[in-house]
Formats: structure tokens, C-alpha cells, sequence
């Protein structure tokens, strides 16, 4: 790779690509010594939650609301709604912290950018690994939710892809979040007004139509409303064929910002 | 600590007075070290608001009514509402002392800075857990504040969920604090807050009642403290009070004093080489 020898660098997309995949080996590296531990987690908290609130709340249901969700029960209604929300969580703490330590703290892309990858490297190789961790854990996540009984159509498969979509949304979006803060308070700004309300409100535990119409809205305009929507469509094989594309459409959208701002954003704090 | 050893003689009760006075500037420390951060400690006070809307509103809608043990059905949101507050007392209170007990411990080494002064373990346990009591309580008001504004206050005896809150925090954070001194990294966290700090959250009785489980795993959920933080909250604040109460009482301080000295061994172990 000596400057002599090299091609004239083009700028394209698929030139950052082969960079990437050094950064993505590098936290491989970090991660496997630790990954039976993550995995285990990833798929115990599932299980307790939807072993809890599912059936816990599902029960109180039977008794004063049977009807309140169908045939499919109160479970089916929850399981779909938490892997999209377990997916922006872990999304969402991967972006933040990681992404600040490897800036700040443990100053990893300071040496990383010393050799030949450049910020746009690190954007995709980042994202690259945030989508497997996250494609890995909706796996799993769909794993419990078989063993619930609660996948009625093969197309459940796909809620895999767009739960890592949905995911790399938040992820691109943080990542530029991140490269403008200088320490992690502005973190716990996003988690308890941003994640914690959308967790609670986008349609995870029980349907919109129990908010106020304000509420509604503002709901509609958050990705993980038009997640949850997809994803519990395609693991109950209820999608409504007529919306999903906008959904989609939404999803791909706020994935593109978020790159071209964690590009712009990282590159600027790391020119500095 | 050295300084200390001449003056043994005097009564228990006096020398417990003094470790608390200089406990304090352990807390005026930690004053100081939010006075740029309180936006953190403020923005706790939305959380379990939020989980009171959404899960009072949105579920507490469908649910509708839970059935007490007394015989009265109550709205999903007044019986949500209680546990919410003990679990933010817990979530509080163990949150501030093992993360942030951990990192001082274990990498910025604040304690050993402090052992330095006049000041000892005693010290150092009891002032970080009167600085997670002044945190839980900041929760706890806004939590009793609210719930009253809503109307989700059903007895005259809910005057005593404030102290009874204290209880609960301090009890947890004695549990943080034996905790922490076990941890060894980062990644360590997990076991503490996947395995114990999660499930207790979910199947403490705060959102559905334990009724539902066969008996052997009834016994095992009853037998944790959230189990009886909970069950003591919601007498007071729906006005079932009786000996079950009492006994959850008395749980809760036995289980205080019991991780207060396991604390107190660790921490001396963990700093006193």
C-alpha cells in the first residue's frame, strides 16, 4: 500500500468497502472474548420479558379484557414489538459509548486513522459490526419467540433484515451524535427522552389507539413505530401490503440521513 | 483510622454519631461532583413518570382492574403506580452504588484518596449511601407528588411511603455496595443486573401478581427484597395494611443490616491491603 504503488484513490462507496472490514475484524477481536456471555444475555432477557409482561399481563388480561387483542392473545401482540425495541436499545448503546471511548477516552481511531483507513472507513466498518451484533441478536430474539409460539408465517425471516435496518438507523444517527459531544452527559439526554419514551410509546406494549391523538402522531413520525409495524406484520403474517412500503420507505430514509451525517460529523471531529 | 485507636473508650452511640459527621463530606463531595451534572439527577425524575404514563395509561386501559387480596378491585394504574416507585427507589439507589461506587473503587481511585484523611470505611459506606438516599428521595417525591395530582392514592397511610421509601433505598444501596467490591471489570455488570437487578423487576409482583405462579416458584419470588418493597408500598398507598406488612417491615430491615455488614467486610478487604 506504499503511496508509490497504490491507484489513485477513487472516492466511491465501494472503495471504503474492503478498508472497513479491518475495523470490523478489529472488534471481532474485542468482542470474542466475551461473546458466549452476550449471547447468553441476548437471549435471557427476551425470555424473562416475554415470560413476564406476555404472560403475567396476558393473565390479568383474560380476566377483565379477554377480546382486547384478538385471537392471537396478548403475547403474540407483545413478542414482535420488543425485538424491534431490544433491537434500537442495543443499537442505540453500541452508537453511543463504544463510539465516544474510541473518540475520547481510549482515542482507538486516533491510531486507527494513523494508518491507511480514513473516517469513512471507520463509519461503515462501525456500522458493519453494529448490523451483525444486531442481525445476530433479532436471530436469537426470533429463536424465543418460536419457542413461544409466536411466528405464524415463514416470512418471519425477513423481520431479521428489517430489524437490522430499522436498527442502523438509530445507529448512524447516534454515531453522529456522538462525534459532537465532548462527554457522556448529553447520553443520558438521549435515552431518557429519546429511546425510554419511543420504547414505551412507539406501539411496543399495547396498541396506540390507547394514547390521546396527539400521542398518536408524534408516534407515527418515529422509526420505531414504522419498525415495530413491519416486523410484528411479518412474524404474525399480518402485513398490510398497501403500507409496508411506505414503512420501508421510512426506514431506508432515516438509515441514509443518519450515514451521511455520521460521515460528515465523525469526519469533522476527527480532523481536528 | 490510626488517630482513632486512643479513643475507644467512649460510647458506642457517640462514636456512631461522629463516623456519620464525617460520613458528610463524602456526600458534599459527591455535591460537588454533580453540581455540573444535575441535569442527570433531574432527568431521573422522568423516568418512572413516563413508565406511569405508559403503562398506566396504555396498558392500565386494556387491563382495566387488578383484584387485592382483600377482595377490592383496583385500577391497573394505582396498582402499578406503587411498585413503579419502589422499583425507581431500587433502580436508584443501585445504580449510583455500584456503577458509580465501582468506577471509584476500581479505576479513579477516590477512595484511596479519602482513606488518606480521617476518614475510614464506615465513613465511606454510610456517606455514598446518604448521598443515594438524597437521590431516591428527590425520585420518590416527585413519584408521591404525581401519584396524589392523579388521584392513585387510596389511604390515609400513604404518609408513610416517603420514610418506608428511604428504607428501600437505603436497604438496596447496602446491597450495591456489598455487591460492587465482588465486580472485577466492566463486563462483570451483567451478572448483577441480568440476573438478579432484571428478573426481580419483572416478576416481583410489580406488574401482575404472583398468584398466578405454581407455589415453589411463588416461595422462591416472595423470598426477594423487591418482592417485599413492593408488597409494602402498595399496602400503604391502597390501605392494606396487616401483618404481612409488618413482616415485609421487618424483612426489609433485617436484609439492610445483613448487606450493610457485608459491605462494610468487603469494602475494608477490597481498600485495606
Amino acid at each position: 500500500m506504499s503511496a508509490a504503488t497504490a491507484p489513485p484513490a477513487k472516492r466511491s462507496f465501494a472503495n471504503s468497502l474492503r478498508p472497513a472490514t479491518h475495523l470490523f475484524h478489529r472488534n471481532w477481536l474485542v468482542y470474542k472474548r466475551i461473546w458466549y456471555r452476550s449471547l447468553f444475555f441476548g437471549f435471557l432477557q427476551p425470555f424473562m420479558f416475554l415470560a413476564a409482561m406476555g404472560l403475567g399481563i396476558g393473565g390479568l388480561l383474560a380476566r377483565t379484557n379477554p377480546g382486547a387483542f384478538g385471537s392471537v392473545g396478548y403475547i403474540s401482540f407483545l413478542g414482535p414489538g420488543l425485538l424491534g425495541a431490544t433491537v434500537m436499545q442495543t443499537a442505540s448503546f453500541e452508537s453511543t459509548y463504544p463510539i465516544m471511548n474510541k473518540i475520547m477516552w481510549g482515542r482507538n481511531y486516533e491510531a486507527i486513522l494513523a494508518s491507511p483507513l480514513s473516517t469513512r472507513n471507520v463509519v461503515i466498518g462501525e456500522l458493519a459490526w453494529i448490523g451483525f451484533r444486531i442481525a445476530s441478536i433479532s436471530t436469537i430474539f426470533l429463536g424465543v419467540l418460536a419457542i413461544f409460539g409466536i411466528t405464524r408465517s415463514p416470512l418471519a425471516l425477513l423481520a431479521i433484515p428489517v430489524a437490522t435496518l430499522m436498527g442502523l438507523g438509530f445507529s448512524s444517527c447516534l454515531i453522529a451524535f456522538a462525534a459532537t459531544q465532548t462527554n457522556d452527559i448529553g447520553f443520558s439526554w438521549v435515552y431518557r427522552f429519546l429511546i425510554n419514551p419511543l420504547f414505551l410509546f412507539s406501539g411496543t406494549f399495547f396498541p396506540l389507539t390507547q394514547m390521546p391523538q396527539p400521542v398518536q402522531v408524534a408516534a407515527w413520525m418515529t422509526p420505531l413505530f414504522h419498525g415495530v409495524r413491519l416486523i410484528r406484520g411479518l412474524i404474525l403474517g399480518t402485513l398490510d401490503l398497501r403500507a409496508a412500503p411506505w414503512h420501508l420507505g421510512y426506514l431506508l430514509a432515516f438509515f441514509a440521513i443518519g450515514l451521511i451525517l455520521a460521515d460528515r460529523s465523525l469526519a469533522r471531529r476527527l480532523a481536528s | 483510622m490510626a488517630s482513632l485507636a486512643g479513643i475507644t473508650t467512649r460510647s458506642g452511640l457517640s462514636h456512631a454519631w461522629e463516623v456519620l459527621w464525617r460520613a458528610r463530606r463524602l456526600v458534599e463531595r459527591n455535591v460537588m461532583v454533580y453540581r455540573h451534572q444535575w441535569i442527570v439527577i433531574l432527568s431521573g425524575v422522568a423516568e418512572p413518570i413516563f413508565y406511569l404514563v405508559g403503562i398506566g395509561m396504555g396498558l392500565g386501559g386494556l387491563v382495566r382492574t387488578v383484584p387485592l387480596p382483600d377482595g377490592r378491585d383496583i385500577s391497573y394504574t394505582a396498582y402499578v403506580a406503587p411498585a413503579l416507585l419502589a422499583t425507581a427507589a431500587m433502580n436508584g439507589a443501585v445504580f449510583e452504588t455500584i456503577f458509580n461506587v465501582f468506577f471509584k473503587l476500581n479505576f479513579r481511585k477516590t477512595y484511596d484518596g479519602i482513606l488518606a484523611t480521617p476518614m475510614g470505611i464506615g465513613e465511606i459506606a454510610i456517606g455514598e449511601m446518604l448521598w443515594a438516599l438524597m437521590r431516591a428521595s428527590l425520585y420518590a417525591v416527585t413519584m408521591l407528588l404525581l401519584m396524589t395530582a392523579l388521584g392513585l392514592i387510596l389511604s390515609p397511610w400513604a404518609v408513610l411511603t416517603l420514610p418506608v421509601t428511604l428504607l428501600v433505598a437505603a436497604a438496596f444501596s447496602a446491597a450495591g455496595l456489598a455487591g460492587t467490591a465482588f465486580l472485577r471489570t466492566v463486563q462483570d455488570f451483567d451478572i448483577p443486573m441480568g440476573l438478579i437487578v432484571m428478573p426481580m423487576f419483572l416478576f416481583s409482583g410489580s406488574f401482575f401478581p404472583t398468584s398466578g405462579f405454581p407455589p415453589p416458584i411463588q416461595f422462591f419470588l416472595q423470598a426477594t427484597p423487591l418482592f417485599h418493597s413492593i408488597s409494602l408500598i402498595r399496602g400503604l398507598t391502597t390501605g392494606l395494611v396487616g401483618l404481612e406488612q409488618f413482616w415485609d417491615f421487618a424483612y426489609l430491615v433485617g436484609f439492610f443490616t445483613l448487606m450493610m455488614v457485608i459491605a462494610m467486610r468487603r469494602m475494608e478487604r477490597k481498600l485495606i491491603k
